[in-house]
């Protein structure tokens, strides 16, 4: 598992806002701003944070769905960040990513058949009979009939359509899977089916996940590290285990102790943040997290902390471990 | 215990659709007392909302009615109560929040306009006392400068102060029951802390009655003292929090959750309960759960279970805790247990 299948360097996406009947340039969204990260072949890096912190856009920036501003991309040893388009339509067969909501990615005008078999297509299986029986065949992996093929997503149910979702991302045998909150708008029941199904799929076609997520439960459950985001950087990244019973950034300590848990028992000193999470279009000087951190001084108000290990495989971007 | 502030008796509240009669809410029993906290527990469309609009007489109709049952709010029946009526009680003795704030919010007016009238309303106080106030309360709620933001529209605040300014809202006519319709489900988990924080400070320092509806275990473990569990419609099983979390009876609240990951454990695989949610329906036969429960019995597929009594007051629908079952009660429990 020591070889990095994908490494983010200094990765920043930002969007423009533009404003005015021109459409003028007026400011730019941080949405990612310098994040640095390697995934190992085989394993599942989570990738957690609250909504708008800048998950997603790492994800399609790593695919290149949206054009990095800045960083470099490198996937299996190739910088894959200056690929033209038809390279990098190429190498998405070894890079695909799975949505949040299944509906909206699958054609509804399309049957099963049609949808899975798409990627099948352009990448150049010709032979409809092929495709068939490999479609068929994709179908029992997720754990949908055969029958389900000639079906529209409507017929399906939340849980239904992130099978088919997943089977299409598969369709190719793929490396690398981005789970962009793949179980997030499903039912507690449906999610468990789901998350044990990728983690199936995972070991029996030997791939790397990047799993982004809110729930910090689940990130938990399914993941060997996480990295924590927080206004656009990453603040935190080491194993899952030390993440959880030593988390150093005084953003994931709040993080995870406002995690409401099923179980009475577990009381736990609550670490209230104080307002929102301030808009990524102006964010804070210094660290990012300084206007609600409880041990800001005024270094943290001046000085970016530098994303550091500050022990073994654990990085954090905090002046508190200068 | 002490008075009983709401009281649902078999409420039945369906849909007439083009694909027939659905039971939203199929004969639905539920009990608050004063100052009790209440949650309802249940996966996507098991008729937690048509519960909470039924209360506040808001189903739309058509295609939804209150076919039968009744929902008593201190001895009234509002089922019977007039249009006029329930227009006195809501947002005065019973509020309600909802999971998009927004939608209660009216755009086109000003924050501190909206609570202002909402003060207004129960007191007898100037325009100029009562901005004030709206102040105070914008503060109370943690709402950062509020002197600049009761000037300010719905739409310029997040997601999370909206929510705030809704719980001001309910605080400011002091009601004496709070729904609560997944009022975080649409935030982010440290928002959600803050604002469960409010509600039991409500809960706590105003004795205020709160049934608060929520797909999420863990809310219900933070605030509620008794938990509801709704399936397609119907309560499954109630009790109290910690006997629903550390020791559910009915096998649906078992496999719920057994299906979490939790962050304290490391478990290799998840449980799952097989099949999918399914909505509320008419005709069917047997028990709701029958066709996912893993303790299914011939009986289950033939004949509907009441929610049986146990002891502490809790019930559950399930004939496993039918006394003529013993047998089949020993295999589960052995299954259970292994
Ligand atoms: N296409 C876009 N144009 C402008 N801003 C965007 C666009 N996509 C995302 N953003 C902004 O970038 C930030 C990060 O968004 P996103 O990556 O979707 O966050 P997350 O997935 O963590 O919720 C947000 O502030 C969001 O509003
Ligand atoms: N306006 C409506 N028209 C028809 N059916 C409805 C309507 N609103 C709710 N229902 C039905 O009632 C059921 C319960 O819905 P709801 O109470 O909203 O579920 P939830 O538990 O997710 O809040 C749904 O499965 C749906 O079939
Ligand atoms: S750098 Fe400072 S402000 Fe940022 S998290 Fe650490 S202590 Fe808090
Ligand atoms: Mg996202
Ligand atoms: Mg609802």
């Amino acid at each position: 598992m020591q070889n990095p299948i994908l490494k983010v360097e200094g990765l920043k996406k930002y969007y423009d806002i533009k404003g005015g009947p021109l459409g003028i340039k007026v400011g730019e969204v941080k949405a990612v701003d310098d994040v640095s990260f390697s995934v190992m072949e085989g394993e599942i890096l989570g990738i957690v944070g609250e909504s708008g912190c800048g998950k997603s856009t790492t994800g399609k920036s790593i695919l290149r769905l949206v054009e990095p501003t800045e960083g470099k991309v490198v996937f299996n040893d190739k910088d894959i960040t200056n690929l033209n388009n038809n390279e990098m339509r190429k190498l998405r067969r070894d890079m695909q990513i799975i949505f949040q909501d299944p509906y909206a990615s699958l054609n509804p005008r399309h049957t099963v058949e049609k949808i899975i078999g798409e990627p099948l297509l352009v990448h150049g299986m010709k032979s409809a009979k092929e495709r068939i029986e490999r479609i068929r065949e994709l179908l029992e992996v997720v754990g949908l009939s055969p029958y389900h093929a000639k079906r529209y997503p409507h017929q399906f149910s939340g849980g239904q359509r992130q099978r088919i979702g997943i089977a299409r991302a598969l369709a190719n045998n793929p490396k690398l899977v981005i789970c962009d909150e793949p179980v997030s708008a499903l039912d507690v029941s449906i999610q468990s089916q789901i998350l044990n199904l990728m983690e199936k799929l995972k070991d029996e076609f030997n791939l790397t996940y990047i799993f982004i997520a809110h729930d910090l439960s689940v990130v938990k459950h399914i993941s060997d590290r996480i990295g924590v985001m927080y206004l656009g950087r990453m603040v935190e990244l080491t194993n899952k285990d030390s993440l959880y019973d030593n988390p150093k950034h005084p953003y994931t300590q709040a993080l995870l102790s406002a995690v409401p848990l099923p179980d009475p028992d577990l009381r736990r000193d609550r670490i209230i943040l104080k307002g929102d999470v301030p808009s990524p279009a102006n964010p804070p000087s210094g660290c990012a997290f300084h206007t609600r951190c409880p041990y800001a001084s005024d270094i943290c108000k001046e000085v970016r902390p530098e994303f550091k290990s500050v022990e073994d495989n654990h990085f954090v971007a905090c002046h508190l471990y200068g | 215990m002490s008075e009983i502030v709401l009281e649902l008796k078999e409420l039945h509240t369906h849909f007439f659709t083009d694909n027939g009669e659905i039971p939203a809410a199929n004969g639905v029993s539920i009990k608050v007392h004063k100052g009790e906290v209440v949650g309802i527990v249940g996966e996507s469309g098991s008729g937690k909302s048509v519960t909470s609009l039924s209360i506040m007489q808001l189903i739309p109709s058509p295609p939804g009615r209150i076919v039968s049952g009744e929902i008593n709010f201190k001895g009234e029946n509002l089922v019977r109560s007039s249009e006029k009526r329930m227009k006195k009680l809501r947002g005065n003795e019973i509020s309600m929040i909802f999971q998009e704030p927004m939608t209660s919010l009216n755009p086109l007016f000003t924050i501190g306009n909206q609570l202002i009238e909402a003060i207004r309303i129960h007191q007898k106080i100037t325009k100029k006392e009562s901005r004030q106030k709206a102040i105070k309360m914008l503060k109370l709620v943690g709402i950062p400068r509020a002197d600049a933001i009761v000037d300010e529209y719905p739409h310029q605040l997040s997601g999370g102060m909206r929510q705030r300014v809704m719980i001001a809202m309910a605080m400011s006519c002091d009601p004496e029951l709070l729904i609560a319709d997944e009022p975080t489900t649409a935030l982010d988990v440290t928002i959600q802390a803050q604002i469960l924080d409010l509600m039991r400070n409500l809960n706590k320092k105003e004795n205020t009655a709160i049934l608060l509806i929520t797909h999420d275990l863990g809310v219900v473990a933070e605030i509620c003292d008794r938990v509801v569990v709704m399936y397609a419609g119907q309560v499954v099983e109630q009790g109290t929090t910690r006997e629903i979390l550390k020791n559910p009876q009915h096998p649906y609240s078992q496999g719920l959750i057994k299906s979490l990951p939790k962050i304290h454990e490391r478990e290799q695989k998840l449980y799952s309960i097989p099949g999918i949610v399914p909505k509320p329906k008419t005709g069917g036969i047997g028990c709701n759960f029958a066709p996912r429960c893993e303790f299914a019995f011939e009986r289950c597929f033939h004949e509907a279970p009441e929610l049986y009594s146990l002891e502490d007051n809790r019930k559950s629908r399930c004939f496993l805790h039918d006394n003529n079952e013993g047998e089949v009660k020993k295999h589960a429990k052995s299954d259970i247990e292994s």
